[in-house]
């Protein structure tokens, strides 16, 4: 995984609550057996005005000049902004994969469903969570003046506007030495396979029928 | 000893290690695999030259993608057909039990893991699916995971996690008749919203819960995910037990002894502190209807559509505007006065033998309404269906002008060829009625199997009750 450690960049607002993995890619697109190439297709039925099927040439297709990522002042936006509860619904990893296939590199919100915020942690991808108070603020900015940009540091919890000020946030420790470091998870708890192995002696003994298999 | 929840007890007996940083890595017991969640999952333990840990832990079957009318042709989407020949040959390869299309027990993953009795009472249970939550209805400390956590569970049996907080959804006074567990649970949601829960694991008690059959149970906690909590979980009790019976995966003989003394534990402590409790009173519930895209945008069946100009939060207004005019309705219109195009009874949701019973009581000796373009039936798995046909329930579908259908996730999320075409409204017993969900510009109303039975009859939103 692709380590994390500050972000500076454009900052695009999506403006509304509840958004859910299906918005953020369409169900046709999980026929994918790829973790790439979904960014072209991210929010495809907010974003072009036909719909979306795979294998399209997504440069051709007419888009929506009313969403946010079409206008020119949001190209090259690698924070998200966004309200409360982002990321709910479905648990397809494919909703990250295509965020940072696009470009974001960090989410801003009030709030996360739980397994996308998970999700995100293992792409590489910062979900940070702000109150509606310093999100509501943020919104109002990045309207306000083209270009806007916001400076992300993982180390130290903060996100610093232009104007230099700074909102701490909170993250638990294993989640963010993850994203700085790039961790292969799976390498890591392989380091402890001898206590897998160890409970799975005891559970043999205590509940052996855990371990019977029928005929199939 | 202190008292413990039964989300406390599931979670203490899978922890192989706690670590510095606050995490466990939590034991998983069963991983139920389907074909959209796990292709970049075996190709990333391929890619790093892993192995499955324990390949007799994981249960596979297509369902997402596969058509729900001529099986023998197979797929015909070229996309799709990949996806599942992409499960079937990682199952070969790593020689995991895979259900394949042909096979009798084939269908959703959710309703075959208990019907085979392969997920029980007292497992952690995983699979690369939000709805995983409905295993919960066991006993089971059950949550859907990403497919970085799907590849994590293949190659080492385990999970990071941190622990959730403990909810008790508590719902006392029996239902009336006519009102089931969806109503439940979206009147849960209508009250605690789509995020009311998240960060928590929710535990349904009181005495309309443990007056459901599994069935219910598996309904309600699949729609945990829908008010945000990863799992929902029901304390085992004889309704579990008797479920678990004779099952194939079911230990058997003396095993089945020891595992129901066992399984007996698993219930909350009488003194166990939970972090939230919220009551319901279930003789106040009534059929519920969504209007929005959003699972917390429902109102009860006699009832009108609301209005975002009475709504104070600024957000939620201008959510309530944008569901509106997606759902292409008006404020005030009575729910009943809604004409649906579709009608869909299935999905992980509503699609096991009681569902399609319920249905069918309403459905009998009627016919669907001419204004209704299609009525569909998709039962969950093949089993469900071929019980379904001995009881006559098919008959019963198809006389009065259902389609019945061959299992699978179908028109829930439209993945296959059952979908809605712009601006079609459905009335649809599934879980999600997100924009596009059901299909590019459809528009979705959640409600129970005998409130769609009922809405296929009369052409309207009605009161299955006053029927």
């Amino acid at each position: 995984m692709q380590p994390l450690i500050r972000v500076e960049g454009i900052v695009a607002p999506i403006d509304r609550a509840n958004v859910d993995t299906d918005a953020i890619i369409p169900k046709q697109f999980l026929k994918s057996i790829k973790r790439t190439g979904f960014g072209p297709n991210l929010f495809d039925e907010w974003r072009y005005l036909d719909h979306g099927e795979p294998g399209q040439d997504c440069a051709q297709r007419p888009k929506n000049p009313e969403f946010v990522l079409n206008q020119p002042r949001y190209q090259d936006a690698s924070i998200l902004l966004a309200r409360r509860n982002f990321g709910c619904g479905s648990s397809r990893e494919h909703a990250p994969w295509a965020l940072k296939d696009y470009g974001f590199r960090v989410l801003i919100a009030p709030s996360f469903a739980e397994i996308f915020y998970n999700n995100c942690t293992k792409n590489g991808i910062l979900p940070v969570v702000l109150s509606e108070e310093a999100v509501e603020q943020l919104f109002r900015e990045v309207t306000a003046s083209t270009g806007y940009t916001l400076e992300v540091d993982l180390p130290s919890q903060s996100v610093t506007t232009s104007a230099g000020e700074v909102f701490s946030f909170e993250i638990d420790t294993f989640r963010k030495q993850a994203l700085l470091d790039g961790l292969d998870e799976i390498g890591l708890t392989l380091q402890h396979a001898a206590e897998i192995q160890a409970y799975e002696a005891r559970r043999r003994r205590e509940t052996p029928w855990l371990f019977q298999t029928p005929d199939t | 000893m202190v008292a413990a929840t039964l989300y406390d007890k599931l979670w203490d007996a899978h922890v192989v290690r706690d670590n510095a940083d606050g995490t466990s890595l939590l034991y998983i017991d069963r991983h139920l695999v389907h074909e959209v969640t796990s292709p970049q999952a075996f190709e990333g333990m391929r890619l790093a030259g892993r192995r499955p840990w324990r390949v007799a832990a994981n249960l596979a079957v297509a369902d997402h993608n596969v058509p729900t009318i001529n099986r023998a042709q197979g797929i015909a989407d070229p996309v799709s057909r990949l996806q599942v020949e992409t499960l079937d040959r990682n199952c070969a390869e790593y020689e995991i039990v895979e259900f394949r299309l042909a096979d009798s027990r084939q269908g959703i993953v959710h309703v075959i893991g208990p019907e085979q009795g392969a997920t029980q009472p007292g497992m952690t249970v995983v699979c690369g699916d939000s709805h995983t939550s409905t295993h919960g209805a066991l006993g089971a400390l059950a949550f859907g995971i990403g497919t970085s956590e799907v590849e994590h569970v293949l190659v080492t049996q385990t999970l990071i996690q941190s622990q959730s907080k403990r909810m008790l959804v508590r719902v006392e006074g029996q239902v009336g008749a006519g009102v089931s567990a969806k109503d439940m649970a979206l009147a849960l949601i209508g009250r605690i919203g789509t995020a009311g829960a998240t960060g928590y694991a929710i535990e349904f008690g009181g005495a309309a819960v443990r007056a459901l059959s599994m069935e219910g149970r598996m309904t309600l906690c699949n729609m945990s995910i829908e008010a945000g909590a990863r799992c929902g979980l029901v304390a085992v009790d004889d309704v579990t037990i008797e479920y678990m019976r004779g099952r194939p995966f079911a230990p058997h003989g003396a095993m089945w002894d020891r595992a129901v003394a066992y399984w007996r534990t698993l219930v909350s402590d009488s003194d166990a502190v939970f972090d939230r409790v919220v009551e319901l009173d279930g003789t106040e519930i009534v059929p519920q209807i969504t209007w929005g895209t959003s699972p917390e945008m429902v109102a009860p069946v006699d009832a009108r559509v609301p209005d975002p100009a009475a709504e104070p939060d600024p957000t939620r207004r201008i959510g309530m505007e944008r569901a509106l005019a997606y759902m292409g309705l008006e404020p005030g219109v009575p729910m009943t006065r809604i004409r649906p195009d579709k009608v869909f009874i299935g999905s992980c949701t509503n699609s096991r033998i009681e569902d399609l019973r319920s249905a069918a009581a309403v459905v009998q000796g009627r016919r669907v309404a001419d204004t209704i373009k299609l009525a569909l039936v998709v039962p969950g798995s093949g089993l469900v269906k071929r019980q379904a046909e001995d009881e006559g329930l098919d008959r019963i579908f198809q006389a009065a002008g259902f389609e019945w259908r061959e299992p699978g996730c179908s028109m829930c999320l439209a993945m296959n060829a059952d979908r809605l075409q712009p601006g079609e409204r459905c009335a649809s017993t599934s879980n999600r009625n997100f924009e596009g969900r059901q299909g590019h510009g459809g528009r979705t109303h959640l409600l129970s199997p005998a409130m769609a039975a009922a809405a296929a009859i009369t052409g309207h939103f009605v009161d299955v009750r006053k029927l």
